[in-house]
């Protein structure tokens, strides 16, 4: 029996048309960007200047506190710019440009294919090696990953989560990284668990949509006393923090409460998987798979890219792009992540982050906002909330202004799924309008 | 480049829309407005055509040159309610009644309040309502006597009609629950009056006339609950709270006085609480959006509809006791739902 979170959640199309293709290292771009905010946190601070020479794996900018993360280059060649550009957004970061030339590594990172299985490290230096690596949760949100495995003062760990449920429609990355590189995902996660502790849990959970993935799984970890695999329903938002929790272990995390507070650590499996390069393999973030697809079943690839690569250089090999330079005529919309809480692509000289998991395309009837109608007090969306907020109470305290309110009705807990607006049959905007009045109530707060 | 399309996550949506729902809601009333057409023949079929034309005309022209809008009858909804108050008038009802109706349905309870889920009262439910105090007598006649179409020109339902004798006592114009409610003011008992009345509840489940054309049929409006289930229009917990009342509230007192009041399953097949349970308690707008609110709000329609069944004037009081609990909804959905986890970390 598949387990699942307790409330709400939606069952969109999983659309995994990209699943059968194996991972393809993409070829090592002639320039690449590498924006300062590749984590939440502070901007990395650049070491290198216009005119360095760099080689890849070196070390190019420096934490800006402890919830920073430090940044690596991803190819060799000469920094030709240390300056601002627009991110995929449009939005402009402090960004290293490398002129690539060749493909020379810094030494002492092994580059061999073999798996090193043989773990000869402390839990101190594994949790140095992992701050000193540059490594970020990969499943999206991006938070430095040696952050979450400090200890808090009257937190015990008592499980470690490996989050391989990819409950986001389209998106491959992490099921092709299990099915390829299963071993590693689990010595990555192993060596996260010493670094928490010795009598922590292991929990694997993944989705029953990708059979191949646990059944692996479950052969790699049959002899282990401290790792189970755990099958998860098919059911969106499953991959969610406090929605796996809630499925594995039948425990909720309070509103404004850490995941750490119901004594469970949740990572990503390509989180797992970087851990296991940078400690076994003295291999620092530089790379990561991501997924391109479409419904459009020509264009469908899985990627293992190096940080910076513009994203056009992608889209264009994945056959996305026309000869002109421009994205194909039938795709509207690009989007950085997956379909469900990806942010749209506007700018696609921009490059792909350390934790780009997917570029998905779009046709404009696939993805355009319909007309809104009126609310017809259906409720499906206090059905779907899996956070169990009235999104259509909300949206209307947010169309008013109404500050108070909305942090008594918890807006707060909202996770950001868009299962609310997925599942409005009047299309009103749900989500766009709560996310609004929140940012602009938390800017408030900032200010007091 | 310029062309991209930059609306934010989520960036899919699924098939829903308004207008699917109340297609689904069409195709569900669908069984028992053949089932009256079968029974009473084009007499039905003018009453439903009437109204429904009425309810779309009639928002149609109130949008569009009363609000100077765009016309919202393309979501479907102004059908639904001409169905719906269709479903709620005997089969003699004249035409420009049903009229009268339209406009108490969609110019008063729904357009007044700002349209489609705006309203507080369900649209189709006013104008039955409405009519009742308005035209007593027209309202009542179940009779069919005096409409255009009488159905003993059609030969299959003189068929049916007739070999299940049933025909006299259409036309002497009192339902089940009437007769009941007269019968037992005028001291008469349980007993004798379902020898004097043959209550055949097989009849109740399959077919006849003697009422609103929607309650021609029990399993009709049984088909059409399945349906709207399977299509998950409505979840099952209001239509089930008001029966499980309903069966309740009369067992106790059937179980007290058998001769002075009838059996729960009289109760549930009569009159129109089955079509009320599934059709109109379950309107999004008008009732409440949480599990604890549709419970109170299903409670609270068995309760009053056996009020008034038993103890008020009016033999039925389904659409009375949906009104009555409309009423309180916006009350009912300041109930806050059960938090994700009540503690909140201040760290």
């Amino acid at each position: 029996m598949s387990k699942t979170f307790s409330i709400g959640g939606i069952h969109p199309d999983d659309c995994k048309f990209s699943k059968d293709y194996p991972i393809e290292n993409f070829p090592i771009p002639k320039r690449v960007f590498i924006s300062m905010n590749q984590h939440l946190g502070m901007p990395a601070v650049p070491v290198v200047k216009k005119g360095d020479a760099v080689k890849v794996g070196q070390l190019i900018a420096e934490p800006a506190g402890f919830v920073s993360a430090p940044i690596h280059a991803s190819v060799s060649g000469t920094v030709s710019d240390v300056a601002p550009y627009p991110d995929f957004l449009g939005k402009k970061v402090l960004t290293i440009v490398i002129d690539t030339a060749g493909d020379q590594w810094e030494e002492g990172i092994d580059c061999s294919p073999g798996v090193r299985h043989e773990i000869t490290v402390t839990p101190e230096e594994i949790f140095k090696k992992i701050s000193a690596s540059g490594i970020v949760g990969l499943g999206g949100a991006s938070f430095p990953t040696h952050v979450k495995l400090t200890p808090l003062e009257g937190m015990k760990p008592e499980y470690l989560i490996l989050n391989g449920a990819e409950c986001e429609p389209y998106l491959t990355s992490d099921y092709r990284l299990m099915i390829e590189h299963g071993q590693e995902v689990l010595i990555g996660g192993e060596l996260m668990r010493r670094a928490l502790g010795e009598d922590v849990n292991g929990i694997i959970g993944i989705e029953d949509n990708k059979p191949r993935a646990i059944k692996l799984m479950r052969e790699l970890t049959s002899k282990s006393l401290q790792w189970k695999v755990v099958p998860l329903k098919k059911r969106y938002p499953q991959g969610g923090e406090k929605q796996l929790i809630d499925a594995l272990l039948r425990r909720r995390v309070a509103s404004f409460a850490l995941p750490i507070s119901t004594g469970a650590i949740v990572q990503n499996v390509g989180t797992a998987f970087a851990v296991y390069e940078a400690v076994q393999k003295n291999k620092p973030l530089i790379s990561k798979v991501l997924t391109v697809s479409s419904s459009d079943l020509s264009v469908q690839k899985n990627y293992r890219f190096r940080v910076g690569t513009p994203i056009a250089d992608i889209l264009s090999l994945a056959g996305a792009m026309g000869k002109d330079g421009n994205l194909s005529p039938q795709f509207a919309k690009v989007v950085n992540g997956g379909p469900m809480m990806g942010k749209p692509v506007s700018n696609l000289e921009a490059p792909v982050m350390k934790s780009t998991s997917g570029l998905l395309l779009f046709t404009e009837e696939e993805t355009k906002r319909k007309e809104p109608g009126e609310c017809i007090r259906c409720a499906r969306c206090f059905e779907a909330c899996p956070m169990r907020l009235q999104p259509y109470l909300l949206y209307q305290l947010a169309l008013a202004g109404r500050t108070r309110e909305l942090e008594e009705n918890r807006v707060f807990d909202c996770i950001e799924c868009g299962c609310c607006l997925y599942t409005c049959p009047a299309h009103l905007p749900l989500l766009d309008q709560i996310r609004l009045a929140r940012n602009a109530s938390l800017k408030n707060k900032r200010k007091k | 480049m310029d062309k991209l399309l930059v609306s934010p996550a989520p960036h899919l949506h699924s098939k829903e829309n308004t207008r699917r729902i109340m297609r689904d809601m069409i195709i569900a009333l669908m069984p028992s407005v053949l089932v009256s057409v079968y029974f009473a023949g084009l007499s039905a079929l003018l009453v439903i055509v009437v109204s429904v034309a009425g309810c779309v005309l009639i928002e149609h022209l109130i949008v569009r040159y009363l609000m100077k809008k765009k016309t919202t009858v393309h979501d479907l909804s102004a059908v639904v309610t001409g169905l719906i108050l269709a479903a709620n008038l005997p089969v003699s009802s004249p035409w420009w009644m049903v009229l009268i109706g339209c406009v108490a349905s969609i110019g008063i309870a729904k357009m007044t309040f700002g349209g489609l889920g705006h309203n507080l009262f369900n649209p189709a439910l006013v104008g039955r309502v409405f009519l009742l105090i308005s035209f007593p007598v027209q309202m009542t006649n179940w009779s069919l006597s005096n409409s255009i179409f009488r159905p003993d020109t059609w030969e299959f339902s003189k068929g049916l009609l007739g070999a299940q004798g049933q025909l006299l006592d259409a036309a002497s114009g009192a339902t089940p629950l009437g007769i009941i409610k007269e019968g037992l003011a005028n001291g008469l008992t349980m007993e004798t009056l379902s020898q004097q009345h043959d209550f055949s509840y097989w009849q109740m489940l399959f077919g006849h006339i003697d009422g609103s054309l929607g309650e021609a049929s029990a399993l009709a409006v049984l088909l059409g609950f399945a349906y709207l289930l399977v299509r998950k229009v409505i979840k099952p917990l209001i239509p089930v709270t008001i029966l499980v009342t309903v069966a309740l509230f009369s067992g106790i007192l059937w179980l007290m006085d058998p001769s002075m009041n009838a059996d729960p399953l009289f109760h549930l097949l009569a009159g129109g609480l089955l079509p009320g349970a599934v059709f109109m308690a379950t309107d999004y707008t008008t009732s409440p959006m949480s599990p604890l609110g549709m419970l109170i709000y299903g409670v609270g329609i068995g309760v009053m509809t056996m009020i008034i069944r038993v103890w008020g004037v009016y033999p039925e009081g389904v659409s009375f006791a949906i009104l009555f609990m409309n009423a309180l909804t916006p009350l009912l959905n300041k109930i806050k739902p059960i938090p994700y986890r009540k503690e909140v970390s201040l760290g």
